[in-house]
């Protein structure tokens, strides 16, 4: 599904990535996990294609999506920390906009079952405005998960979630792995990224600095190999 | 419907129902509209002829002033939540988000500049029924000029911290074929002379609109992705 190697960012002398290169086939998720400031963001604009890449080459689905953006973006669903959403638009407003401007169904049938989908359908006509993060987040969801995308990206999708919250965004991953998607999640909290992570790669000064299979691998263990890795940056 | 349009009637239909929600743009600007109704009308006096001199200028001055104080405002929604990033991700053509965008502000404007014309002709006590048809072209025109290029640099300022100084510094030097001719036709429609008097100053109008429009429409994509 994405197939990324060597990639380098700079923002004029500012070296932001280097040599990231990552395998994430369909039906995995990958978390990625690093200290604030370390490229996370940066890696998940590129993947999006909201962002170029200064060096290395990027394929999603078998297309170059340096040089063919437009052809993946149907393809890729992004929650980013905003999630995308007008604040007052209700919730069924929200979803029909991006669905016309996808080109999507925008049936109120199709909507309502997205919005049932995120358990949001009870709070359909209400402004987001009103929504929690949690509930924006949920929205989010509904919005990306309109187009049926093969890869979902997440910047810190865990973040203003109750323990319900986190549990249901886990089993809704789950799910969309199940059905052959591919995930990418920046995020810090490592508990949530072990229970549907595949593999697990640490961003430090903008390079992975470990990269392996989630399975048997403990929330305490990776703990110890992120501190042992930052120690050893320092 | 095709696509293109689809996305061109929900970019308006959005923005719309958001302004009629919210009203922050059309309180904002209606209120500054009296304002400077009220200086012109303390400023100039009663005198008639210094006032019908000045008038189009005037008048011309409110529209640009709610103009700018409009326009730079039409893309603060998509900054908010990060909705920028959830229209560039969209596929097709981005010009669709642009042309949605000019009629929403074309809307607005158009509300406004009517309300701000009604108010001037109480508070100047002026009869502009016998240059209404040529006023209304000339308005027309002049207003799908200042926001054909105002829809375009509100895109572009929209993420730059010193936006409210750097739009109207970049739209208003753009902007200076559209004036001077919507003054100048202004003033010979509110004299009630025909329009054909005032041709070679709706033409330019006219080109300008085009060359706006056609710019607007092909560079709005990589305004976006900047």
């Amino acid at each position: 599904m994405i197939a990324a190697a060597g990639l380098r960012k700079t923002f004029g002398a500012t070296l932001v990535l280097e040599d990231v290169t990552l395998d994430v086939p369909a039906g995995q998720c990958l978390a990625v996990l690093g200290p604030n400031g370390t490229g996370k963001t940066t890696l998940l604009r590129i993947l999006a294609t909201l962002a170029r890449p200064s060096a290395g080459t990027l394929r999603i689905d078998g297309v170059d999506a340096v040089r063919e953006p437009d052809a993946v973006r149907a393809r890729i669903g992004m929650v980013a920390h905003g999630s995308h959403v007008y604040e007052d638009l209700t919730a069924l407003e929200n979803l029909r906009f991006w669905a016309a401007m996808g080109g999507l169904d925008a049936s109120p049938a199709r909507l309502h079952e997205r919005l049932q989908a995120v358990e949001l359908d009870t709070v359909a006509d209400e402004r987001a405005r009103t929504f929690s993060a949690g509930m924006k987040r949920r929205l989010g969801l509904a919005r990306v998960t309109l187009g049926r995308p093969r890869l979902l990206l997440l910047d810190e999708p865990f973040n203003g979630l109750d323990r319900r919250g986190q549990k249901w965004l886990g089993e809704f991953l789950l799910a969309f792995k199940a059905g052959g998607g591919a995930i990418v999640l920046a995020t810090h909290g490592f508990a949530s990224a072990l229970a549907v992570a595949d593999r697990a790669a640490i961003l430090l000064g903008g390079r992975i600095a470990l990269d392996r299979a989630a399975a048997g691998l403990e929330r305490d263990a990776l703990h110890r190999l992120y501190d042992d890795l930052i120690e050893a940056e320092r | 419907m095709s696509g293109y349009a689809r996305r061109v009637g929900i970019v308006l239909w959005k923005d719309l129902l958001v302004e009629r929600r919210t009203k922050e743009s059309l309180n904002a600007l209606l209120f500054f509209g009296l304002l400077l109704l009220f200086l012109f009308q303390f400023s100039l006096g009663p005198d008639r002829a210094q006032v019908e001199s000045v008038l189009p200028g005037l008048l011309w001055l409110g529209f640009v002033l709610a103009g700018l104080l409009g326009l730079g405002r039409s893309f603060l929604a998509e900054r908010d939540n990060d909705c920028w990033e959830g229209l560039l991700l969209t596929p097709g053509d981005k010009s669709a988000i642009y042309l949605g965008k000019l009629a929403s502000n074309l809307v607005l404007m158009t509300v406004v500049e009517a309300l701000v014309l009604g108010l001037f002709v109480i508070f100047f006590d002026i009869d502009i029924r016998r240059a209404l048809p040529g006023l209304f072209i000339v308005v027309a025109l002049g207003t799908f000029g200042l926001a054909t290029v105002g829809t375009l640099f509100a895109a572009m300022t929209a993420n730059v911290r010193a936006r409210e100084v750097l739009f109207p510094v970049l739209l208003l030097p753009v902007q200076v074929p559209v004036l001077l001719a919507t003054v100048s036709a202004t003033q010979v429609a509110l004299a009630g002379q025909p329009l054909a008097d005032a041709r070679a100053w709706l033409q330019l109008l006219a080109a300008a609109d085009l060359v706006y429009l056609v710019i607007g429409v092909l560079t709005f994509e990589f305004v976006l992705e900047a």
